[in-house]
């Protein structure tokens, strides 16, 4: 394990876009003229001061931003314990930190000059942001999503249809997330010339897994910013979910270079590690190569991709990030797991005790945190990401309840 | 002789013989592991030079919907990596001189490991490689592992390559130089054929390696057009379909093998 301090985690990943031993540009050449075109508008962008006035200003009076960070004390009660505080992104416009990328990948598309955005979404948060973002914009947008998930998460299809998108049901492969993104990749190879690809997580070809974290690091900025007017000091530990792991990098990164600062990412556990139902790549899978970057994933002895389980759709994903992979590596993040059970009990538990409906994806970081807290000081801090709201998922958890909504 | 690659050896008899290359793609696996060496042999006796041999993924983010399905039927099959190779080894049994191409995906290499990889691949009578998510700058450790065995590494350039990527990937490239005609995945129909002829003379200034042409290619036609600027055409997406729409391996053969002759003599005409 390396010592955190020895590290600048600022400077990663490296030009060629590795974090360590991951990340990098795993795509045909087709794609790549159309990547190198991206980084260097990101490049030239991301200091320049107008586009980090105008990205501030749309973060500000669109998304509603700062979000608050929140002291839940009967939930800290209840755990026994350290302080849970939840950095409030579920009362981000459209409902999740999605969107504190998709406004940031749209001032990057306006400036590009195409006409067209495309996205890829799994329990639709994404895409929901990505449409909203493109209708505010006047962007035609397509949204490709899994055949299964757009069964399984209707309310958010029929937002992005609202909101003027073409959403694409993907019947290929498993005809979940993955797949939906192997899509959009296609129709960015085909469509390039007019055409962004907005992707919703820290993971596919370099620069997204760093434009997608650094669009994102709004979060941890702001929980930084408030934990030193809150309680005087920075957390003891920080608690996210990680499915592509883009709001986990979004709060984690910027306290990346505090050494004291401890760092759990909740991956889904679904039915259990054992079961091999699950989707916890960084806890149960390997390297190698998926989406345009080298990370862990869930893959069967021959290289070929395996289904993966969850409760929460945003979670169902066979890969990571390639910086948590890293991060895992080098020992500066722990990844744990929470399963479909502990998310769901999670779940309710912050409903009834707080008033705040977290989505499934979240649950899973509050599941984790309750048990961490346990196990710390009263006068110790945790900041929860709360990445989103559950409004989206209580056709899920009524159909596990038996209930027809 | 013995030590020649036999993609130099095919591509050196063709130039002799003042030929154009046909490069013939089917997945290994696609309409039962059992029927892919059959076919292969109809390809080779209906006229194709070269065999590339589809490794089935179950992510092939570069291919369009046909030879997509093609992968997810030939892994329902139960083809891997490590089938393919025994495919190769089968095929080598009756076939010494054809060249064979496996032309997959990075991670079942990955998952093997690159020199375990190369090995069993020179040792099943494999010639050269096309991985198609493994661009220049990744390609590396794989390119030297194939160059110690003397197989090829096929590279792939497009319409929108730099001159700058040209001349990186035409240093590490051999055996050939596959030219993606057009924007898009496999089996797409927008064939411009000014455009391939413009960008097949730019590449020629950077490097004297075989210049072959795939994607949009479905008939004799369109494969005689683009191999008039290059050195061979490349078909997949049309043998994929006609693999898939026959009902038994007499039918596939007797499909294949009609697609395959047409291009063949259109090529040397």
């Amino acid at each position: 394990m390396t010592k955190p301090g020895a590290i600048d985690f600022s400077t990663f990943p490296d030009a060629s876009g590795h974090f360590g031993p991951y990340g990098g540009r795993f795509v045909s050449e087709t794609l790549i003229s159309a990547l190198d075109e991206l980084q260097a508008m990101y490049s030239r962008l991301k200091d320049d001061p107008e586009f980090v006035a105008a990205f501030d200003y749309d973060l500000a009076h669109y998304v509603g931003r700062p979000s608050p960070l929140y002291l839940a004390e009967r939930l800290t009660e209840q755990a026994g314990g350290a302080r849970i505080w939840l950095k409030r992104e579920d009362l981000n416009h459209t409902g999740a930190h999605k969107v504190n990328n998709t406004v940031g990948q749209a001032l990057l598309a306006k400036h590009s000059g195409k006409t067209r955005v495309i996205a890829e979404t799994g329990a639709g948060q994404h895409g929901v942001a990505s449409a909203t973002v493109a209708a505010r914009l006047g962007l035609q947008c397509t949204v490709y999503m899994g055949a299964e998930d757009v069964k399984r998460q209707s309310p958010n299809v029929y937002r992005m249809k609202l909101l003027g998108a073409e959403v694409v049901p993907v019947e290929s492969g498993s005809k979940t997330l993955k797949d939906a993104m192997n899509e959009a990749m296609r129709d960015w190879v085909t469509n390039v010339d007019n055409t962004f690809y907005i992707i919703g997580t820290v993971a596919g070809p370099h620069p997204y897994p760093q434009l997608v974290r650094d669009f994102n690091s709004i979060i941890g900025r702001e929980a930084r910013r408030q934990s030193l007017e809150h309680f005087g000091q920075l957390p003891d530990a920080l608690v996210a979910c990680v499915g592509g792991g883009s709001n986990a990098i979004g709060l984690f990164h910027p306290f990346l270079n505090d050494a004291d600062v401890k760092m759990f990412g909740v991956e889904a556990g679904g039915e259990g590690l054992a079961s091999g139902k699950h989707a916890a790549p960084l806890n149960d899978g390997i390297p190698g190569v998926l989406h345009g970057n080298r990370t862990y994933l869930m893959e069967d002895e021959d290289g070929q991709i395996i289904e993966t389980h969850s409760v929460s759709a945003g979670l169902d994903y066979p890969g990571v990030g390639p910086e948590h992979a890293w991060l895992k590596d080098i020992g500066r993040v722990e990844y744990v797991t929470a399963d479909d059970k502990e998310a769901l009990d999670a779940f309710r538990r912050l409903t009834r005790t707080e008033g705040i409906l977290p989505a499934l994806e979240s649950s899973h970081a509050v599941a984790y945190a309750m048990k961490l807290a346990a196990s710390m000081q009263p006068e110790q801090n945790i900041v929860v990401n709360l990445s989103g709201r559950g409004d989206k998922d209580i056709f899920t958890v009524a159909a596990i309840d038996d209930i027809e909504v | 002789m013995t030590e020649q690659n036999r993609i130099d050896r095919r591509f050196s008899r063709l130039r002799g013989e003042g030929r154009k290359a046909l490069v013939t793609y089917i997945v290994a696996g696609d309409g039962g592991l059992e029927n892919t060496v059959p076919l292969m042999h109809q390809l080779v006796a209906s006229g194709a030079d070269m065999i590339e041999l589809g490794v089935p993924f179950s992510d092939p983010m570069a291919e369009g919907p046909v030879i997509q399905k093609g992968h997810e039927r030939a892994l329902a099959s139960g083809a891997s990596l490590r089938k393919c190779l025994a495919t190769v080894r089968e095929f080598r049994q009756v076939d010494e001189e054809t060249p064979v191409i496996l032309m997959g995906y990075a991670n079942p290499i990955q998952r093997m490991g690159e020199r375990e990889f190369a090995d069993a691949a020179l040792d099943a009578g494999v010639d050269g490689a096309l991985t198609v998510d493994l661009p220049a700058e990744e390609a590396g450790p794989l390119n030297s592992l194939l160059a110690e065995r003397n197989l090829r590494n096929i590279f792939l350039l497009t319409p929108t390559t730099t001159e700058e990527r040209i001349r990186e990937i035409t240093g590490l490239a051999s055996g050939f130089v596959y030219y993606v005609s057009l924007k898009g995945v496999t089996g797409a129909g927008h064939l411009d054929l000014d455009s391939v002829r413009d960008n097949l003379e730019h590449i020629r200034r950077f490097t004297d390696l075989p210049l072959c042409v795939g994607f949009g290619i479905k008939d004799g036609a369109s494969a005689r057009s683009v191999s008039a600027h290059g050195d061979g055409a490349v078909v997949g997406s049309v043998l994929v379909t006609a693999v898939n729409e026959a009902a038994d391996l007499v039918a596939a053969k007797e499909r294949v093998g009609a697609i395959v002759s047409e291009m063949r003599e259109a090529l040397d005409r």
